[in-house]
C-alpha cells in the first residue's frame, strides 16, 4: 500500500501533508508507505492513492490511481474521512 | 584521531547526516531507519552539489549572451540555484547555523510570546545559507559566526510568522496554524496595499475564472518554459553569429538555447530532489521535538497552505505579480542597473500568495494591486541585496523571495556600519 502526496515544488506543503497523513494512519492503526513529491515526478511514481489540495485538482487527473483532493492540508478530520472512503473503494480492510 | 574527527566534521554532507542521525536516535527509531535516514541525508547533499554544477554551466552562457545583447548584467532570481552554489563554499557553516537556529527557534517559542515553530525546512536551509553568506562577507568568522548566525536565524524563524499572523488568521479562519514562508514582507505589503485600495471590493472568489494556467504550478514546467522564452529572446538579440561562434561550437543557436534553458530546469529539478532528501529526516525530527517541548506552539507552514482558501486570488496574484516583474525589469534597464529577470517560480508561488493576502484585506482590487506591488518589490530587493552578498553577488543568479532580500539588506548594512 503506497500513498503519494503531491504539491508544486514537492518540498513544503506536500511534506506537511505527508506528516498529517501519517498521523491519521496511525490513529486508524493502518500501515502504508507515504511519500511526497512534486507534480512532474508524480507521474513516474507508482502509488495506490495520490493526494493533493483542490487548487491542483486538474493536475491530478492524469495519474493512474485513486486520487484524493483535499480542501485543506491542516484539517485532519477531512483527511481521515477521505482516506477511509478511499480504503473502502479500493477494498482494503481496516 | 583529532585530525580524523575534524575531517569528518568539515565535510558538510557528513555533518548534516550526523544531525539527521541524532534526530533519529532522539526519536528512538529502529536501527535500520537510523541507517537509512542518515545515508539518504548525506546523499541529498551530494545530489544538490551535482545540480549546482549543471545550473552554473547553463547560467554562465545565458549571462554572456545577455551581456552581448543588452550590455548589462542579467540575473535570474532562483533560490535553489544560488543556495546550491553557495553551499559549495559555505556548506559547513550553513549546516551548523541551520541546526542551532532551529534550536533557538524552539527556545524562543518556549520562553516568549512568539509561539511559532517554522516548519518550512527548505526555507530554513536557504535562510541559514543567506545569513552565513552575509556574515562571512562582513568579516565574521569562527564560533562568533555560528553563534550570531544561529540567533539571527532563530529570531527570523519566529518573527516572520508573527508578522504574517493577523492576515493569516483572517484567511484560514483559525488561530492554531501559522504561516511560514520567507516572502512574508511581500505578502504583508500586499495586504497593506489591499487595505488601502480595496474598500468594498468584492472577493476574487465570487469570480468565475478559467484554471487553465494551473499547469504552471509544476515547478519544472514553469522553469523550463520561462527559461526557454528568456533564452530565445536573449539569443535572438545577441545574434546568431555571436552564439554559434562563441558558445555553441557551431550548433544552431535556437537549438542550443532551447537545450541550455531546459538544462537549467533540469539542474533545478536535481537540486530540489537533493533538498528533499536532506530534509526528509530533519523536518519531522524538528517538528516532533519542538511540539513536545512547546505544546502550545503554532506550526508555521509553507505558502500553498493558503491556496485552497482562494484559488482565484492565486491566479490573479501570479499574473499581476509577473506583470510587476516585467515593469520592474524595464525600469532597471532604463536605470542601467543589474537586470533582475522575472522568474515564473517566485512570481507564481510568492505572487500567488501575495494575491491571497491582498484579497483577504481588499478583495479583487487588493489581490491585483497588492500582487503587482509585490512583483515590483521582489524585482528591486535583489538589486539592493547583491552588494552585501560578497562573492555570491557576482553569481548570475540570486535569492528571489522578499524576506531574503529584506533580511540580507538589513543585516549586511548593519554589519558594514559596525565593522567598516
Amino acid at each position: 500500500m503506497k500513498i503519494l502526496v503531491c504539491c508544486g515544488n514537492g518540498l513544503g506543503s506536500s511534506f506537511m501533508l505527508e506528516m498529517n497523513v501519517n498521523k491519521v494512519l496511525k490513529e486508524l492503526n493502518l500501515k502504508a508507505e507515504v511519500e511526497h513529491s512534486d507534480l512532474a515526478s508524480a507521474k513516474a511514481i507508482k502509488a495506490d492513492i495520490y493526494i493533493a489540495t483542490k487548487d491542483l485538482a486538474n493536475q491530478m487527473i492524469s495519474l493512474d490511481g485513486y486520487v484524493i483532493i483535499l480542501n485543506s492540508i491542516i484539517n485532519l478530520n477531512e483527511i481521515k474521512e477521505k482516506l477511509i472512503d478511499a480504503f473502502k473503494k479500493l477494498d482494503i480492510d481496516f | 584521531m583529532l585530525k580524523f574527527l575534524l575531517d569528518i566534521l568539515s565535510v558538510p554532507s557528513i555533518l548534516v547526516g550526523l544531525v539527521a542521525m541524532i534526530g533519529l536516535i532522539i526519536q528512538k527509531k529502529s536501527k535500520s531507519e537510523v541507517i537509512k535516514g542518515s545515508l539518504k541525508t548525506i546523499m541529498g547533499f551530494i545530489v544538490l552539489g551535482g545540480g549546482a554544477g549543471i545550473v552554473v554551466s547553463s547560467l554562465s552562457d545565458f549571462s554572456s549572451m545577455f551581456q552581448q545583447a543588452f550590455g548589462l548584467k542579467g540575473i535570474v532570481p532562483n533560490n535553489e540555484a544560488i543556495v546550491a552554489l553557495a553551499l559549495k563554499t559555505y556548506g559547513i557553516q550553513t549546516a551548523l547555523i541551520m541546526t542551532f537556529g532551529m534550536i533557538v527557534n524552539i527556545i524562543i517559542a518556549r520562553f516568549t510570546k512568539l509561539k511559532y515553530i517554522f516548519l518550512t525546512g527548505h526555507h530554513t536551509l536557504y535562510m541559514a545559507c543567506l545569513i552565513t553568506a552575509i556574515l562571512i562577507s562582513g568579516g565574521i568568522k569562527g564560533i562568533a559566526l555560528i553563534i550570531l548566525g544561529s540567533i539571527i536565524l532563530g529570531f527570523v524563524m519566529a518573527i516572520f510568522p508573527a508578522i504574517a499572523h493577523p492576515t493569516m488568521k483572517k484567511i484560514i479562519g483559525q488561530d492554531e496554524v501559522a504561516f511560514g514562508h520567507f516572502g512574508t514582507i511581500g505578502y504583508v505589503f500586499s495586504a497593506w496595499i489591499g487595505k488601502i485600495v480595496g474598500k468594498n471590493s468584492r472577493s476574487t472568489e465570487e469570480l468565475e475564472l478559467p484554471q487553465g494556467l494551473s499547469f504552471l504550478r509544476d515547478t519544472s514546467v514553469a522553469i523550463g518554459l520561462t527559461m526557454t522564452i528568456l533564452y530565445l529572446i536573449v539569443a535572438f538579440t545577441a545574434g546568431k553569429n555571436f552564439v554559434e561562434k562563441n558558445l555553441s561550437g557551431g550548433q544552431n543557436f535556437i537549438v542550443y538555447s532551447t537545450i541550455q534553458a531546459i538544462t537549467f530546469a533540469g539542474g533545478v529539478y536535481i537540486i530540489l530532489s537533493g533538498v528533499r532528501l536532506i530534509l526528509a529526516e530533519i523536518v519531522p525530527a524538528f517538528k516532533g521535538i519542538a511540539l513536545s517541548i512547546v505544546p502550545d506552539a503554532k506550526p508555521a507552514l509553507d505558502c500553498p497552505v493558503v491556496y485552497p482558501y482562494a484559488p482565484n486570488a492565486v491566479l490573479i496574484g501570479f499574473l499581476s505579480s509577473f506583470l510587476g516583474g516585467i515593469i520592474g525589469m524595464f525600469i532597471l534597464i532604463t536605470l542601467k542597473a543589474p537586470v533582475i529577470l522575472p522568474g515564473l517560480v517566485p512570481h507564481f508561488f510568492c505572487g500567488a500568495t501575495a494575491g491571497v493576502f491582498g484579497n483577504a484585506t481588499g478583495g479583487r482590487k487588493g489581490a491585483f494591486w497588492g500582487a503587482l506591488a509585490h512583483g515590483l518589490l521582489i524585482t528591486f530587493l535583489p538589486v539592493m541585496l547583491l552588494p552585501v552578498l560578497g562573492d555570491l553577488g557576482f553569481a548570475n543568479t540570486t535569492f528571489g523571495d522578499a524576506d531574503f532580500g529584506v533580511v540580507g539588506i538589513i543585516l549586511g548594512n548593519i554589519i558594514r556600519l559596525f565593522i567598516h
